[in-house]
């Protein structure tokens, strides 16, 4: 009886290990190969011995090009969350507070647009800017980036200022306030902390992008992290450089995994904001 | 802006499918500037000729579909029941459960071809030498096991959310009347977390059909095995066949739209099927979750 009842107690914290264990283990293994010696990149012992950066050093060498490839990672998934960020928030205000026809639908729209397969914008953005000669610029990925970090800004966006008692902007505006100044003064500062979620969110989704800069550009000189590292070669052709592309895995998601456990309350509650209430 | 960003493309696309690819004009003999005008033979060619490489990658993205979800489902709402459990350490299984959806799908990709290399990892755990990569079936297990881990903390943290809003007392009540940890799990918390996640599947099953990145960097393009309707219709873009890329492209989109439609039918026919006495509220939450749980899921 005892027995069964330590067990009890102690299933849960067998469970969280497991739950740790399962999400936790191929990242924790990426790190380890990452710091292995390219000699023993084969070895399956649990930790690297002995610690090697090799690895880091040949990711940053001039000839991978991979510190420019983190530069228009940078730039293109800090421009769009910025854009998406900007019209987003004023869509969000005005879904949330204003009344007008179509309502409804425009919102349905939006939903609607996230559900899309990117491949179906990609081939004729493709044609497109093939045309117009786009191919291989930042407003090429952008652009098509829009598709899904407007409407998950928007939806983002807009829970948070539904959530905001719309007495606010009235007192301000009967202490004389126009509506574009309540919603500076009152409205913005107020929502700072919704609007830094959803740029966290955003920011993630755009970074993580890869359909979309793999069409647009054929160049190195203009890739993202995420392609960049898919086409790594190694010293000869058939030999794929496995510590490498550990190493630049590591680096690209190592900003998102401080994000994620520097603001991960933030995130969790912005990701399940409507589903727990 | 989204008009711009989304619309037109789509309706670009459905133009675009109708044409064929620039052949050589018959009175100047070089390469003529303007694609023939095909009608619906980029559609109807998927019967006959071309129809082998879409069909393939129709079914693969079928198989992908139903058997990462079934499986994210079963694992994540495993997943969200233990952290319901576990008071202490929630913290610290939030935190990692975050890890697998912030780590880029790409370099998951990428992660798990270092894990299935001929010398990996996994052979090495399984004790045979299994060829993961290759194009194969062990290569369709490899995705989906892939992205298996990848999504299912997810549905664990959005089921997670729902069961953390259920009130204690009907648990309490469920036990006085003598009900069983099992029956409590399948009459009080299965039904009581429907709803969310009804919503958290069909996003999974629309952002499953989609799949790219994770079968491309695995396994590679043009592999027979894994090659969904995304990677075809880019692989024939990215080959300057634009007609047949855009009907697959708008094909897909078909796809989705229908699986969509079908689960809005579900889900009203369950909202139909309480009785109607579903008061507006709940109504209202269960719209607001599938709000929180879309926007989730374009991160994912």
């Amino acid at each position: 009886m005892t027995l069964t009842a330590t067990w009890r107690r102690r299933l849960p914290y067998v469970g969280v290990a497991a739950v740790v264990a399962y999400c936790l283990a191929p990242f924790y293994w990426m790190v380890v190969s990452s710091l292995r010696r390219n000699d023993d990149i084969f070895s399956t012992s649990l930790f690297p011995s002995p610690l090697s950066f090799d690895n880091y050093q040949a990711v940053f060498s001039p000839s991978q090009g991979f510190s420019r490839a983190l530069l228009n990672s940078l730039i293109v998934a800090g421009i769009t969350t910025a854009l998406a960020l900007l019209l987003a928030t004023f869509t969000a205000y005005a879904m949330a507070r204003l009344d007008f026809r179509f309502k409804r639908l425009i919102l349905t729209l939006i939903i609607a647009t996230s559900m899309f397969p990117v491949v179906s914008i990609v081939v004729p953005l493709l044609k497109l800017f093939t045309d117009i000669g786009w191919i291989n610029t930042y407003q090429a990925m952008i652009v098509p980036s829009m598709s899904f970090a407007l409407p998950l800004a928007v939806w983002n966006l807009t829970t948070f200022f539904r959530q905001m008692p719309d007495e606010l902007e009235h007192a301000a505006m009967v202490d004389g306030c126009t509506r574009g100044q309540a919603f500076r003064r009152i409205i913005i500062p107020l929502a700072a902390p919704g609007i830094f979620t959803t740029a966290i969110i955003t920011f993630i989704a755009a970074w993580n992008e890869f359909l979309i800069a793999l069409s647009m550009t054929n160049k190195p000189g203009m890739q993202t992290a995420t392609v960049a590292i898919s086409k790594f070669s190694g010293a000869t052709t058939y030999q794929t450089p496995f510590g490498s592309q550990m190493a630049a895995g590591v680096i690209v998601t190592i900003p998102l995994v401080i994000m994620v456990l520097l603001f991960q309350r933030r995130i969790v509650a912005g990701l399940t904001a409507g589903a727990a209430k | 802006m989204l008009t711009i960003v989304v619309i037109y493309p789509t309706l670009m696309a459905l133009n675009e499918s109708l044409y064929g690819p620039k052949g050589l004009d018959p009175k100047t003999g070089f390469i003529s500037n303007t694609e023939p005008f095909v009608g619906l033979k980029n559609y109807t060619d998927i019967f006959t000729q071309a129809g082998d490489r879409f069909w393939n990658a129709f079914w693969n993205t079928t198989l992908f579909t139903v058997v990462t979800v079934l499986l994210e489902t079963v694992i994540g709402v495993a997943m969200a029941l233990i952290m319901h459990k576990a008071f202490r350490g929630r913290a610290v299984v939030r935190a990692s459960i975050l890890v697998p959806w912030a780590i880029p799908t790409a370099i998951s990709g990428l992660l798990w071809r270092w894990i299935f290399n001929a010398d990996g990892i996994a052979n090495v755990l399984v004790g045979q030498q299994v060829l993961w990569t290759a194009d194969g079936f062990a290569a369709k297990i490899a995705v989906i096991i892939a992205d298996v881990w990848k999504t299912a903390p997810f549905i664990g943290l959005l089921v997670l959310a729902g069961l953390q809003v259920i009130p204690k007392e009907v648990y309490e009540a469920a036990r006085i009347d003598g009900a069983s940890a099992l029956r409590q799990f399948w009459h009080i918390t299965l039904p009581l977390v429907k709803p969310a996640l009804l919503v958290a599947v069909l996003f999974r099953c629309l952002d499953a059909l989609r799949m790219f990145d994770l079968p491309y960097i695995l396994i590679g393009a043009q592999k027979n095995s894994v090659e969904t309707l995304s990677m075809l219709a880019q692989n024939e873009a990215s080959n300057v066949r634009f007609g047949p890329a855009s009907a697959y492209a708008v094909l897909l989109f078909l796809y989705v739209f229908l699986i969509a439609l079908a689960f809005v039918r579900l889900l009203g026919a369950d909202l139909v099927g309480d009785g109607g006495v579903r008061s507006g509220r709940e109504r209202r939450t269960g719209r607001r979750g599938a709000v929180a749980l879309r926007r989730a899921e374009v991160t994912a």
